[in-house]
């Protein structure tokens, strides 16, 4: 079983690829309008975390999702 | 404030107008076969028009669409749940259903119409979705109205689709899975045989949009199933009469009776009027030639290999395979429309593509081919490129 911390450890570890700002990754840093990833770049992301954890996320979740520890909790909502 | 959002496109629009290029809208101010036009002023191979089949102008299909409107009148002024279900549109629906050798059809008034209806309305909340990453905005569009989960599998990749399929567990029997014949962008083909192989061990419905793929792919042009071999594992079959048939419209065929169900719970069937009786004649005309003429699908392949050979052999990052979609990648938006610019130019007309709409973050010059096409044209297209790349006007090729 995974918990919020586990999920928010890796979003930040695979967001730093992504983190072309170099800017301080927190659970408010917003996805997009900070780090400027694009809708393309976000579903890959999902998909990047499904494959990590091997869970499945569905693209349904993306509108209530701006940061990334909103993420984390969505993730974790749907994978208890 | 409410049009913020608009602004990139405002600002891009306002460098095409800057740079005297209209790519998107361009007028076509005359036709003059199904293969040249007068776009923009300028005399114009017509390089991307999905004309496949080169049916749009056959003296056949418009003398069919001038008696069906001589006979009809020129509009059915409502939908096919009201008075909008004429004989024609009735024929139509059992011609195609025998064409693809299934018991049921729908017509819709367009293609877009018939996936984002037939994509919103079979899956509903609670059930769950499968789609290539790459499918056609109107099938991203049909699945987000339909409140089902949402799940992307890499873009033809079987093995991923059986990941995630498997991820689902007991769910997976109810999926439904989205495919398309030949990706409209790239040109490239599904790997039917393969999805449907994961089909068969997980479960789930198969729909297959051939909007690309009817007529083009097939002993009989069915489509990709059909070269597949696999058209018994596809439950639903999409497709357009825009493309291959030279006309309007969308079209779902299925071997399952519960479609006649289905068919009164699709909002873009309900609300929405039914095609004029001149797009329906010309288009069963036209399914008639396809049927009669295989001789068109050979020749639109010939074509193809033409163009792409041509065009690899310039070294031009096209596709894996040759298609009659040969899509042009590039990496640099100003090269790309400069390219299409200087295209038009030489008298080839062409697409330009842009992100979204193209697959990747990439930009490209879609160039399509007809059965109608001469070898000539064909040459004519490829010298222009040849021109283009004489005057440094292509990138390396570069991955996306």
């Amino acid at each position: 079983m995974t918990d919020y911390q586990e999920y928010l450890g890796f979003l930040y570890s695979a967001l730093a690829s992504q983190n072309k700002k170099n800017i301080e990754l927190t659970e408010s840093t917003h996805l997009v309008a900070d780090i400027g990833l694009s809708s393309l770049e976000v579903m890959e992301f999902i998909e990047k975390i499904e494959d990590h954890f091997d869970i499945t996320i569905p693209l349904n979740i993306l509108p209530d999702v701006n940061t990334i520890g909103e993420l984390a909790k969505k993730v974790r909502e749907l994978n208890p | 404030m409410l049009f913020d959002k608009f602004q990139t496109m405002a600002d891009f629009q306002a460098e095409l107008a800057e740079r005297e290029v209209v790519p998107f809208g361009a007028v076509t101010e005359q036709i003059l076969s199904s293969t040249e036009g007068v776009v923009e002023g300028r005399r114009v191979i017509l390089a991307g028009t999905n004309n496949y089949m080169g049916l749009s102008f056959d003296p056949r299909c418009i003398a069919a669409a001038q008696a069906a409107a001589a006979r009809w009148g020129t509009g059915t002024t409502g939908s096919r749940l009201a008075n909008g279900s004429f004989a024609e549109h009735e024929a139509l629906e059992q011609e195609i259903a025998q064409f693809y050798a299934v018991g049921h059809a729908i017509v819709f008034s367009t293609g877009y119409a018939a996936t984002m209806g037939m994509c919103s309305t079979l899956a509903g909340p609670g059930d769950v979705i499968l789609l290539d990453a790459d499918s056609h905005a109107s099938i991203y569009a049909g699945v987000k109205l339909s409140d089902a989960d949402i799940i992307r599998y890499k873009h033809n990749d079987p093995d991923d689709l059986a990941k995630r399929m498997r991820r689902l567990g007991d769910r997976a029997g109810q999926a439904l899975i989205i495919a398309e014949g030949i990706y409209s962008m790239l040109g490239d083909v599904a790997p039917l045989k393969e999805i449907a192989a994961v089909k068969r061990e997980y479960g789930g419905y198969l729909l297959v949009d051939e909007a690309h793929s009817m007529g083009v792919l097939g002993d009989t042009g069915r489509g990709a199933a059909q070269a597949a071999g696999v058209e018994a594992d596809v439950d639903f079959t999409v497709g357009t009469f825009s493309k291959s048939l030279g006309s309007i419209g969308g079209y779902c065929v299925s071997q399952h009776p519960e479609l006649e169900a289905i068919r009164f719970c699709i909002k873009a069937y309900i609300f929405t009027a039914s095609s004029s009786p001149s797009i329906i004649a010309s288009t069963r005309e036209a399914l008639r030639i396809i049927v009669s003429e295989p001789e068109r699908r050979r020749r639109v392949w010939d074509n193809a290999s033409r163009l792409y050979d041509g065009l690899k052999a310039l070294g031009l990052p096209v596709g894996p395979t040759a298609s009659p979609v040969v899509a042009v990648e590039m990496v640099d938006r100003s090269r790309t429309i400069d390219c299409w610019k200087a295209l038009m130019e030489a008298g080839v007309y062409v697409n330009l593509v842009i992100p979204p709409a193209s697959p990747s973050s990439n930009f490209l010059l879609r160039n399509s081919v007809s059965a109608a096409h001469s070898n000539e044209q064909i040459d004519t297209i490829i010298s222009a490129y040849a021109d283009l790349k004489a005057a440094g006007l292509f990138e390396p090729a570069q991955a996306a």
